[in-house]
């Protein structure tokens, strides 16, 4: 149990770093980001095509960092990664959601074009690679560290979790001392106010699309780290990360934190008494219950 | 000499009118009261004005620079500053923040502003750093007034600024804007509390179901019975 | 080609277009007249194929028993299989129904979904149910022995295309009734209709459970055109994306456009299929199926901002007095 414990702290950073950037998004533009879990696979991908194709092309060494399952090439494809579905994000915006934005066309209208992205990006991926899984670094062993209570972690874990540390306090930081970051509390407050006290709310929300499209690149990344890549891995994300976001409380970036954290506990401890494949499922439990019992969250968020 | 002209104004939501041909005027330094009974325009009045909604005919001049349908965003930076009346802090920041994001606009060192807006309200300024929806009714009006004048305006507009407050408070609030006008900036205050308005205004122009009905001097207002009786509430 | 290998294709299609207008026709009661966003429609569709299969199919005995499993089997003609179907989604509709949609439309959507994967993964996993990821197969068609089985499909068609225009008269018969006004109060201003005194939570199950039982039958009216189903058949893709696409490139509060779009959106998938994988090189020709459903994707994006209302937009006069 205890081991279950620790994994699911370890899938649930991934999650958080999802759930962070689909609180700010539905915090900000009060609409359902379908598309969010894609935004994970597109940033894996780009680190796979980075790490198995562009680097080895250029020549990059393959050695890996002592224990750890990856070397230079990983380091560099993933910030690279995070800028680039930084970019598509502010992009899909531009294309997608502003004109309708700019329609003033309602909130289901707005979900069903991110429904639609998120199919896009899938089929792209599928066109591109294929539907198998694939692995960062095919055939690799995983030693694993021994630590007490017989739980064993691996060296890229404990990695995953001072990476997921380091980025959440990066946004901290940024949320609380520039002046964008406040201006993006602001508008996430109250859009309205925003605007008439003269924030470029557009900017503001160019700014939210680049950090939630960053933020799960590099949750898609981890991942695929930990586990494997395969086009439907985002997908799959969805329901945990709306649990997430909706459990800590829309609009709250250290409710969706915390929300992270307890569904990737509460799926990898489920498995010790449901088939692995329900984790959805209980996902699903989890957000209907909060939803019904405590719609602004554990945290206190947008009603909803 | 006049910084705020407003003509003809028309304006609604969707199909219908709420505002029909209505005029007024501010001068320097003047503060000017809007009242009548509820749902006589008066915040459709000012939303008109600052952009929020666009008026179907008739002009708004700020300064002798046309400024109808501009959005909020552009008229806020030449010089005209709103506060609306409900949802008007952001209640997850800090005082000192929601003030920064008055100043949001601003390119220069605004320490100075800041430092006057502790000045002007002395309650916020040991409490900066807390966040203001843990703040009372009296204390946030401030901070909405606070965040309204960072930018410097000329002319400030106002809804229903005591909406909702305890009378002592009220009292405050109409203290500190005849404090934040002694400082240069011409005010348009809506208001519901039409006496204690009228008390601190210049001048008064009293609306009902859209139209201009009435307009003088504050005094003469509150003196006059006859408009005190049908607009008033006696 | 031979013509009547062309005509025996354009039958096939006809019938898949059919099932996806009767599935086009039930997301129409729950969006187009109601506002209800429901992205769980592969769940109707599994549940309705499946109860129809379980209720037409002998529960297996023997050494037969040994390979497939499923929890009941009745045994009983096609009419009763699409009925129970119907049913079914109908209850489960409600019970879904019933903490669900008191909750914001966005929320209801991502509510579907969990119900939908759910669902799916149940039948996935609980072998004793249906046979898990193995799935039914051998159902029986209606009229089977009347002709010769190269031509069967003529019957089919003639079935799918019957229920359709039966589904298509019973919906404008309830949009033009008092019921039908109050649905399209509620969409247009839910908060006016409640303050006008209707109870917005019951039309709102109503609503629900009549698109979900027609759902049911299309679910039924699939199973027993392709004879097998299995959990891997009612993805979020073909089984719910597709169908939304159908409704907004129709026109969505409109059952005539349900149908078009249903039909049109599956001539193009159908185009897609023949003269894509001809022009596509050797290597991409496996990747056909995703490029197709990137072209609807884009399609659809493209509807939103551009015609939202689809082809047919809406039905203007939805009332017995005007008309």
């Amino acid at each position: 149990m205890p081991e279950l414990i620790v994994y699911g702290i370890v899938l649930g950073s991934i999650i958080a770093l999802g759930a962070i950037g689909l609180t700010l998004v539905y915090g900000i533009l009060r609409f359902a980001n379908f598309a969010h879990g894609d935004l994970l696979t597109t940033g894996a991908y780009i680190a796979l095509f980075l790490v198995t194709g562009l680097f080895p092309w250029l020549g990059i060494p393959d050695t890996t960092f002592g224990s750890l399952s990856f070397g230079w090439r990983m380091a560099l494809a993933f910030p690279i990664a995070m800028v680039c579905v930084a970019m598509a994000s502010i992009l899909f915006d531009r294309i997608l959601y502003r004109p309708l934005r700019k329609k003033r066309s309602g909130p289901v209208i707005m979900a069903m074009s991110a429904l639609g992205a998120s199919f896009i990006i899938r089929m792209i991926v599928l066109i591109l690679w294929g539907a198998d899984s694939l692995f960062y670094r095919p055939g690799v062993l995983r030693p694993a560290i021994e630590l007490p209570l017989e739980i064993k972690i691996r060296p890229d874990q404990i990695l995953i979790l001072l990476t997921v540390l380091s980025l959440v306090v990066i946004l901290y930081l940024f949320l609380q001392r520039t002046k964008m970051g406040k201006a993006m509390r602001a508008t996430a407050d109250n859009i309205e106010l925003a605007r008439v006290s003269g924030i470029d709310t557009e900017r503001v929300i160019i700014w939210t699309w680049g950090i939630g499209g960053a933020l799960a690149a590099a949750g898609g990344v981890l991942y695929g780290i930990d586990v494997q890549l395969h086009p439907y891995m985002g997908w799959n994300f969805l329901l945990p990360l709306f649990a997430a976001t909706i459990l800590g409380g829309i609009g709250n970036m250290y409710g969706a934190l915390i929300g992270g954290l307890i569904m990737g506990v509460a799926q990898q401890v489920s498995t010790a008494y449901l088939l692995p494949t329900y984790k959805p499922a209980i996902a699903f439990i989890v957000m209907i219950l909060i939803l019904l019992f405590r719609p602004r969250g554990i945290f206190g968020g947008r009603r909803a | 000499m006049m910084v705020l002209e407003v003509r003809n104004l028309t304006s609604g939501y969707g199909e219908t009118d709420i505002l029909q041909d209505v005029s007024m005027k501010l001068d320097e330094n003047e503060i000017v009261s809007i009242i009548g009974p509820n749902g006589a325009g008066k915040s459709t009045l000012l939303k008109t004005i600052f952009g929020i909604l666009k008026p179907r005919q008739g002009f708004v001049r700020l300064q002798d620079e046309e400024i109808t349908g501009l959005s909020p965003d552009r008229i806020v930076r030449k010089g005209m500053s709103y506060v609306p009346q409900v949802d008007n802090v952001f209640p997850s920041l800090t005082i000192q923040e929601n003030l920064e994001m008055g100043a949001f606009v601003r390119t220069d060192d605004y320490r100075d502003r800041l430092q006057e807006m502790y000045d002007l309200f002395p309650l916020l300024k040991d409490r900066r750093n807390q966040k203001v929806g843990n703040l009372s009714g009296g204390q946030r009006q401030m901070v909405a007034m606070g965040r309204a004048l960072m930018l410097d305006p000329k002319v400030l507009l106002l809804d229903e600024p005591s909406a909702s407050l305890a009378p002592m408070l009220v009292e405050m609030i109409f203290e500190k804007i005849v404090d934040i006008n002694k400082t240069g900036v011409a005010i348009v205050v809506v208001e519901q509390n039409a006496r204690e308005t009228l008390k601190i205004s210049n001048r008064g122009c009293v609306l009902s179901m859209g139209r201009k009905v009435f307009e003088d001097t504050g005094k003469a207002i509150l003196e006059n019975e006859e408009v005190g009786k049908l607009y008033l509430g006696g | 080609m031979e013509i009547w290998g062309v005509i025996a294709y354009l039958v096939s299609w006809a019938i898949m277009a059919g099932i996806f207008a009767v599935f086009a026709l039930g997301l129409n009661i729950q969006w187009g007249y109601t506002g209800l966003f429901n992205i769980g429609i592969a769940g109707f569709f599994c549940i309705g194929a499946y109860t129809s299969a379980l209720i037409t199919t002998a529960k297996p005995t023997g050494v037969y028993a040994e390979y497939v499993q499923q929890i009941f089997g009745l045994d009983l003609p096609f009419i009763l299989g699409v009925l129970g179907a119907a049913l079914v989604c109908g209850f489960i509709a409600y019970l879904i129904g019933y903490p669900t949609l008191r909750l914001r439309e966005d929320y209801l959507a991502i509510a579907t979904i969990g119900i939908a994967e759910t669902f799916r993964l149940f039948f996935n996993n609980e072998h004793w149910l249906a046979n898990g990821p193995r799935g039914l197969m051998g159902l029986p068609q209606p009229l089977q022995g009347l002709v010769d089985p190269r031509h069967y499909n003529y019957i089919y068609l003639i079935i799918v295309l019957a229920i359709m225009v039966v589904i298509y008269l019973s919906i404008e018969r309830a949009i033009r009734s008092p019921w039908g006004r109050v649905l399209r109060a509620i969409r247009e201003d839910e908060v006016a209709s409640a303050m006008s005194g209707k109870d917005i939570f019951k039309f709102k199950m109503q609503s629900l459970i009549f698109g979900s039982m027609i759902m049911g039958v299309g679910g039924a009216l699939y199973a027993h055109y392709t004879k097998a189903i299995s959990p891997d058949v009612f993805t979020p893709l073909l089984g719910t994306f597709i169908i939304w696409v159908m409704l907004m490139a129709g026109g969505s509060g409109n059952n005539k456009g349900a149908i078009l779009g249903a039909f049109v959106i599956w001539f193009i998938w159908a185009i897609g299929t023949n003269f894509l994988t001809d022009l596509l090189p050797y290597t991409l020709k496996a990747r056909a199926p995703y490029i197709r459903f990137l072209i609807i994707g884009i399609l659809l994006e493209i509807i939103l901002i551009y015609r939202p209302q689809g082809l047919m937009g809406e039905e203007k006069r939805v009332s017995k007095m005007i008309d």
